[in-house]
C-alpha cells in the first residue's frame, strides 16, 4: 500500500485516489489491487508491478496480462472483478462494501449511503416500525442458533426498565471462522448502524461490542470507527437531533471460547470469569448487570441497516422461505478458493465448493465438509447437493454454526477430525457441569485411544452412550452440542472408526501410531532431496541410487513426503 | 517510580468491573501476571486475592509465568489443523526441545498454541511476536526460527 501511493506521488496523479480497503474475500489470491472505474481485477500482485500498474492501467486504461486472474480449469484469463466466478455467484449485499471503503474513513461509509438507515429511522419511523421491519424480514442469528432476531429484540422491547443494553458478540470463537473479524476490520461503521437501530427499536441507552483478543486489529479499527461516529453526533446524546441517545463501549475478551454463550459473554463484560448460568431467566428480562439485554452477533448487525434501507420485502426476495437473505461463509481447508464468500441462503454446497470455491487442490477426492465449529458435524459427498440454510443443515445432523465451511479431501482422517474438535472442546469446557467436563474428557481419550491403534469395537457403542450423558446433563450450549463432531463422523464414516479399529490401519494415512513411509525403489530417482530434508537422518541413500528410511529413526514427520518431487515417498 | 498496577488502576478508577482489562493490560506491561502484583490490585480494588487469581487462571490469555523473550504461537484451527498444523507443532516441538505451553530453559522460546487466528486463507499459521507467517510446512520451520536464535 505504501509502494502504491509513493508511486503515485512520483508520478503526480492528483486526480487518483488511492484505498486501502478491507477484506475482499478472495484471500487465496491476494495481494488484490481492484482499479476504478473499470474493476480490472489483478491478483498476487507484486511491489515491483505497482509503477507498472500506474503508468499503464491507471493513465493509459491498459490491461496488464500477466496479473489477471486466470481459470484453473480452462487457464483463460478474466479481467474484470466482477466477471470472476469467485465473485460472480456471490451476493455480496453486507460484505460487499468492504472492498469499496477505507475502514478508518467514516466519510466513505457516508458516501456509499452509510447511516441512511439510521436518518431514515430517526426522521421516519417510529421503534416499533423499525422492530416490525426487522421481524417481518425473517432475519435469523447468524452466530450459529438462528432465532429470529426481531422475536428477539420484541421481548426486550416489551420489558419495562429505564436501562437496557444491547450488545454485539464479536467473540468468533469457531475454528475455520473469520468473517466477523473481516466484518468488523473492513466495515466496522456498518456494525455500529446496525447496533444503533437495535437500539432505538428496543428503547437502548448503552452498548457493548464484545472482541476476541486474538484480533487486535478489530479492536483498533472499531475504537477509530467509534470515535468518529461519536464526533459527528451519530453517537451520544440526541442523535442527528433526535431524542434518541445512545453509546457504545467496548469489551475485549480474554481468550475463553465458552465467553461466546450469551451469559458466559455478559459475566465477562461485568468483570466475572466466563460461566454460563442456567438459562430459565431470559437475558431479555435480566441481562447484563441485570437489565433487559438484546445480544446479537456481528454479521447479524451489520445485516439490519441494509434491512431498513431497503426494506423487509427486498430482504425477503433474497435467500429461503425459513432463512431469508444471505450468509457470510468462511470456505477454507482443502479447496482451491479460499477465501469469505457471501451468498444467498438456498445455494448448495455444491455450488459454494466446487462452483465459487474451484474445487479441491491438486485433483483430489472430496470426503466432507464441516460446518458449525465444534458444535457442528462432518457432511459427507452424497449430500452435497443440500440446499444451504438454517433447517437443512441441521436434518443432516451438522448446524449453521457462524458459518465456518472447512472443506476436506481424501488425505483428512475423519476419527482425526472428531479427536481433534473434542480436544479443543475439552480444553474450552468451563468445568460447571460435570457431564462437559468428565464427559468430553473421556470422549476424547477413547478417540485418543482408538487412534493410536488400541481402540475395541465396544468403544464405539461406550461413545454414543457417552455423546447422550453429555447432551443431557450439560447446561450449555457447549455441552449440548459437544458430541456432535463424533456423532456425525460415525454416522457418515463408520468404516473409518473400523479401519482404525479392526484393520490397525488410517486410511487417509494421518494418524501417526497407524501409518509408516517407505520409499519406493521404482519411483526413486536417487535425487537426494529426502536425505536432505530429513531432519534426524532417517532417509538416507546414496546420490542416484534408491533411498530408504530407517523404521527406527523415523519420527513421521512427513518433509521427505513433501520435498520428494516424484512421488516415491509413500504412506503406508 | 509510580507502579504498573497503580498506572492501571488511575486509567480504569477502582472498578473491580473492569479487571479484565486491567489485567490485560498488566499482562501486556510484564509479558505475565507476577505474584506481587496481582496482591497490589486486590488490595487497590478492595476484592479478595482469591477473586483475582480465579480470573487470572480463567481466561487463556493471562499467563501467571515468565514467558519467552519471543512467543511462537501455532494456530490450530480446524483448518490449520487440516492442513498439517500439528505436524509444524511436533517439529517446533522437536527444535526448541519443549511441549506445547512451555518455555525454553534459556527463557528465549515460548512455544504456544491458538484456536484460531481467523487467518484461516494462509493456513497453516504460525505466528512469532505478533508477525505472521502463513502456509508453513514442517520443512520451513528450521528456516523461521533461524531468524529468531
Amino acid at each position: 500500500m505504501k509502494r502504491i501511493q509513493s508511486a503515485q506521488e512520483l508520478q503526480g496523479l492528483d486526480q487518483v485516489e488511492v484505498k486501502a480497503t478491507g477484506c475482499h474475500g478472495f484471500c487465496e489470491q491476494g495481494p488484490l489491487v481492484v482499479v476504478h472505474p473499470q474493476g480490472v481485477f489483478y491478483h498476487k500482485v507484486k511491489v515491483e508491478d505497482v509503477p507498472d500498474i500506474i503508468a499503464r492501467t491507471v493513465q493509459k486504461g491498459e490491461v496488464i496480462e500477466s496479473l489477471l486472474y486466470a481459470l484453473p480449469t480452462t487457464k483463460e484469463k478474466i479481467s474484470l472483478e466482477k466477471d470472476v466466478p469467485f465473485y460472480k455467484l456471490q451476493k455480496r449485499i453486507i460484505f460487499g462494501s468492504n472492498g469499496l471503503i477505507d475502514p478508518t474513513s467514516i466519510d466513505d461509509y457516508l458516501a456509499i449511503g452509510g447511516y441512511q438507515a439510521l436518518a431514515k429511522a430517526l426522521t421516519g419511523m417510529s421503534p416499533d416500525a423499525v422492530l416490525e421491519e426487522v421481524k417481518k424480514s425473517g432475519l435469523r442469528g447468524r452466530g450459529g442458533g438462528g432465532f429470529p432476531t426481531g422475536r428477539k429484540w420484541e421481548s426486550t422491547r416489551n420489558v419495562d426498565s429505564e436501562v437496557k443494553y444491547v450488545i454485539c458478540n464479536a467473540d468468533e470463537g469457531d475454528p475455520g471462522a473469520y468473517m466477523d473479524r473481516s466484518l468488523l476490520e473492513g466495515n466496522p461503521h456498518a456494525v455500529i448502524e446496525g447496533m444503533l437501530l437495535g437500539a432505538y427499536a428496543v428503547g437502548a441507552t448503552d452498548g457493548y461490542v464484545y472482541v476476541r483478543h486474538e484480533y487486535p486489529l478489530a479492536v483498533t479499527n472499531l475504537t477509530m470507527a467509534i470515535d468518529a461516529a461519536r464526533e459527528m453526533g451519530l453517537l451520544g446524546e440526541n442523535i442527528l437531533g433526535s431524542s434518541f441517545s445512545f453509546d457504545i463501549k467496548i469489551s475485549r475478551g480474554g481468550g475463553a471460547f465458552v465467553c461466546g454463550e450469551s451469559s458466559a459473554l455478559i459475566a465477562s463484560i461485568e468483570g466475572q470469569v466466563g460461566e454460563p448460568r442456567a438459562k430459565h431467566i431470559h437475558m431479555a428480562e435480566s441481562g447484563l448487570w441485570g437489565k433487559p439485554t438484546v445480544l446479537n452477533n456481528v454479521e447479524t448487525w451489520a445485516n439490519v441497516p441494509v434491512i431498513i434501507d431497503k426494506g423487509a420485502e427486498w430482504y425477503r426476495s433474497i435467500g429461503t422461505e425459513g432463512s431469508p437473505g444471505t450468509k457470510i461463509f468462511s470456505l477454507v481447508g482443502k479447496v482451491n478458493n479460499t477465501g469469505l464468500v457471501e451468498v444467498p441462503m438456498g445455494i448448495t454446497l455444491r455450488e459454494i465448493i466446487f462452483d465459487i470455491g474451484g474445487g479441491i487442490p491438486g485433483g483430489r477426492k472430496f470426503k466432507a465438509v464441516q460446518t458449525g465449529g465444534p458444535s457442528g458435524g462432518c457432511i459427507p459427498e452424497e449430500h452435497l447437493d443440500l440446499q444451504v440454510d438454517f433447517d437443512e443443515l441441521g436434518k443432516v445432523g451438522s448446524m449453521m454454526g457462524s458459518g465456518g465451511m472447512i472443506v476436506m479431501d481424501d488425505r483428512t482422517c475423519m476419527v482425526d477430525v472428531a479427536k481433534y474438535f473434542l480436544n479443543f472442546l475439552k480444553g474450552e469446557s468451563c468445568g460447571k457441569c460435570t457431564t462437559c467436563r468428565e464427559g468430553i474428557l473421556r470422549m476424547y481419550e477413547i478417540l485418543d485411544k482408538i487412534t493410536r491403534g488400541e481402540g475395541e469395537l465396544s468403544d464405539l457403542d461406550l461413545l454414543e452412550k457417552l455423546a447422550v450423558v453429555v447432551q443431557e446433563g450439560s447446561m450449555c450450549g457447549l455441552g449440548k452440542t459437544a458430541p456432535n463432531p463424533v456423532l456425525s463422523t460415525l454416522r457418515y464414516f463408520r468404516d473409518e472408526y473400523l479401519a482404525h479399529i479392526n484393520d490397525k490401519k488410517c486410511p487417509a494415512g494421518v494418524c501417526k501410531e497407524l501409518i509408516h513411509f517407505e520409499i519406493d525403489p521404482d519411483a526413486c530417482t536417487g535425487c537426494h532431496k529426502c536425505a536432505r530434508v530429513c531432519p534426524v537422518g532417517a532417509a538416507h541413500g546414496e546420490k542416484k541410487e534408491p533411498h530408504e528410511i530407517d523404521q527406527d529413526k523415523c519420527i513421521k514427520c512427513g518433509m521427505c513426503y513433501d520435498a520428494c518431487k516424484f512421488d516415491a515417498v509413500k504412506i503406508i | 517510580m509510580e507502579s504498573t498496577v497503580k498506572k492501571i488502576t488511575a486509567k480504569y478508577g477502582s472498578d473491580p468491573s473492569q479487571i479484565i482489562a486491567m489485567l490485560q493490560d498488566l499482562q501486556s506491561a510484564k509479558r505475565y501476571l507476577p505474584e506481587e502484583d496481582l496482591r497490589e490490585l486486590a488490595e487497590a480494588l478492595a476484592i479478595p486475592l482469591t477473586r483475582v487469581y480465579r480470573i487470572a487462571t480463567f481466561f487463556k490469555a493471562f499467563s501467571l509465568e515468565p514467558k519467552g523473550e519471543h512467543i511462537i504461537n501455532v494456530c490450530m484451527g480446524t483448518a490449520c489443523h487440516v492442513r498439517g498444523a500439528e505436524r509444524i507443532l511436533n517439529e517446533l516441538e522437536r527444535q526448541l526441545g519443549i511441549s506445547r505451553g512451555e518455555t525454553t530453559a534459556d527463557q528465549k522460546f515460548s512455544l504456544e498454541t491458538v484456536n484460531c487466528l481467523g487467518a484461516c486463507a494462509l493456513g497453516p499459521v504460525v505466528v512469532v511476536d505478533q508477525e505472521y507467517h502463513g502456509d508453513m510446512t514442517p520443512g520451513q520451520v528450521d528456516k523461521l526460527m533461524e531468524n529468531y536464535r
